[in-house]
């Protein structure tokens, strides 16, 4: 385990640089498309939350509460592993057995796994924070919308929602970082081409434990510098009033 | 013609009005004055279907504003209202705030919509400030941005709800002034005020609320003058 005469081999890890580079992409695709359906969710969550009828808010609360206190790596565990027993005991309840037939139909590979687990737990998150975000928002607006004559959906998306997304723009970049860092339990599902996966191949051909970990997380520290960087840029840019 | 008839309103135990009945003809200005809380500006979001009433009708051009088969987004285009706190969306510029609704609601092109907006930003003095967010304007400046905005939609009412109540008074005079030219051009006008020199010099007729009736509706001279029934005498009494 502790060898007292490791000696680092920088070399080795740099020369990986190239499929660690590789790895973050995947990461970095992994968490913009988690959190652009996390977003579209997440807007139609705090909606349903706020809904007069009663099942709509049941299966909003449901996914809130879920997304927001359970483990994030049990969230994939369940869409990956938990799902898809669920669901090919429930179809061989009515006779039918996919797995004879061949199909696997249920069964999600560990990135769409990853992708979808991450995406239901952003738009949990981020559906509380809209709904802080809708409430930042004077009633008085939809009204002086309504009254120039916009229906309830153009009132919302032209008038509410852009006013919203200034007042949760922060909390958003914070939900962005962590969404790229949560991709790393991808590990757990067997997903090698993200960043995590490729390290621990290398790590796993090489023994270099402390390099390519040291590096993997020196990659995860600038991407995130990034985003919230790029973030700060596209809020100076967009809320200019 | 706007037509009240007998509308009755609650908001749950708290009945605001009690049987309300009004007329105002095209191109008629009619001021609507009384103390706080007496329903004027409850009535005001009764007109265009902002809020549901109880029972009575409401007619604009022999539409009944509150029947179920109502297009109620076709019947606000005729109908401009300003609010007391100005409402300007506050993430878009001067320009932008006048010509949504002109492009998104109307479906007009870009240019069109631009052209109207400057015409009546120029109207009500704000030709400068169209690339300006509401954020840097004035308060009376927001307000006569929020006119300029409802009458880009050439609507053929303009209802105002205590327009001038929210702004400094060196502020009111700006304000009033727009409407004193609106008036004059002709437009129909419900204004809801406790402005009682301007309700005096610009309305048709004048209507005093109190408690959510209308005590007494006339001429201003009438009213301000001769009032015939004692609250109207008393309330004015209070305020003049």
């Amino acid at each position: 385990m502790f060898n007292i005469n490791y000696t680092f081999h920088w070399n080795q890890a740099f020369r990986a640089l190239p499929d660690m580079l590789e790895g973050a992409l995947i990461t970095l695709q992994i968490a913009v498309l988690s959190m652009l359906i996390g977003i579209v969710v997440g807007v139609l969550l705090a909606l349903a939350k706020e809904a007069r009828f009663a099942p709509l808010r049941w299966f909003a609360n449901t996914w809130i509460e879920i997304a927001r206190n359970t483990p994030a790596l049990f969230q994939v565990y369940m869409i990956y592993f938990g799902i898809p027993a669920v669901l090919q005991l429930a179809a061989s309840l009515f006779g039918i057995d996919f797995r004879a037939l061949g199909i696997n139909i249920f069964y999600l590979d560990s990135y769409w796994a990853v992708l979808v687990g991450i995406a239901f737990n952003n738009a949990g998150y981020l559906a509380e924070t809209f709904r802080g975000g809708l409430r930042a928002v004077p009633p008085t607006q939809t009204r002086a919308a309504r009254s120039l004559g916009f229906n309830a959906v153009d009132s919302f998306r032209l008038i509410v929602l852009p006013q919203m997304f200034r007042a949760v723009f922060h909390p958003m970049t914070n939900q962005m970082v962590w969404a790229i860092l949560m991709t790393s339990i991808g590990i757990f599902v067997g997903l090698n081409t993200d960043l995590t996966g490729i390290t621990q191949e290398l790590n796993a051909r090489t023994f270099r434990t402390f390099e390519f970990f040291a590096l993997a997380a020196a990659i995860y520290y600038v991407i995130a510098k990034i985003v919230t960087g790029g973030a700060r840029l596209i809020a100076w840019r967009l809320f200019r009033y | 013609m706007i037509e009240i008839e007998d509308v009755r309103k609650s908001f749950g135990s708290l009945e605001v009005l009690k049987g309300v009945s009004m007329t105002v003809e095209t191109g008629e200005v009619v001021s609507v004055v009384g103390g706080s809380g007496s329903g004027k500006s409850t009535m005001l979001m009764c007109i265009n279907g902002l809020e549901p009433i109880d029972s009575g009708r409401i007619l604009v051009d022999g539409t009944e504003v509150h029947a179920p088969g109502t297009d109620l987004n076709k019947l606000r285009r005729n109908i401009g209202i300003v609010f007391q706190q100005w409402n300007a969306f506050p993430h878009l510029t001067v320009l932008e705030n006048t010509t949504l609704a002109l492009r998104k609601v109307l479906g007009k092109s870009k240019d069109e919509a631009d052209a109207i907006a400057v015409k009546q930003l120029e109207h009500v003095g704000l030709g400068d400030k169209l690339k300006v967010y509401p954020s840097k304007l004035s308060g009376g400046q927001q307000q006569r941005m929020a006119i300029a905005r409802a009458l880009a939609m050439e609507p053929k009412y303009m209802l105002f709800d205590e327009v001038t109540s929210a702004l400094d008074p060196q502020l009111v005079g700006e304000v009033l002034d727009t409407m004193r030219m609106l008036a004059k051009a002709g437009m129909t006008m419900i204004v809801v005020t406790h402005e009682m020199a301007f309700a005096r010099e610009v309305s048709n007729r004048v209507a005093f609320f109190k408690d959510g009736l209308i005590h007494e509706i006339g001429p201003p001279a009438q009213i301000f003058e001769s009032p015939e029934r004692p609250e109207t005498a008393a309330f004015l009494k209070s305020v003049l």
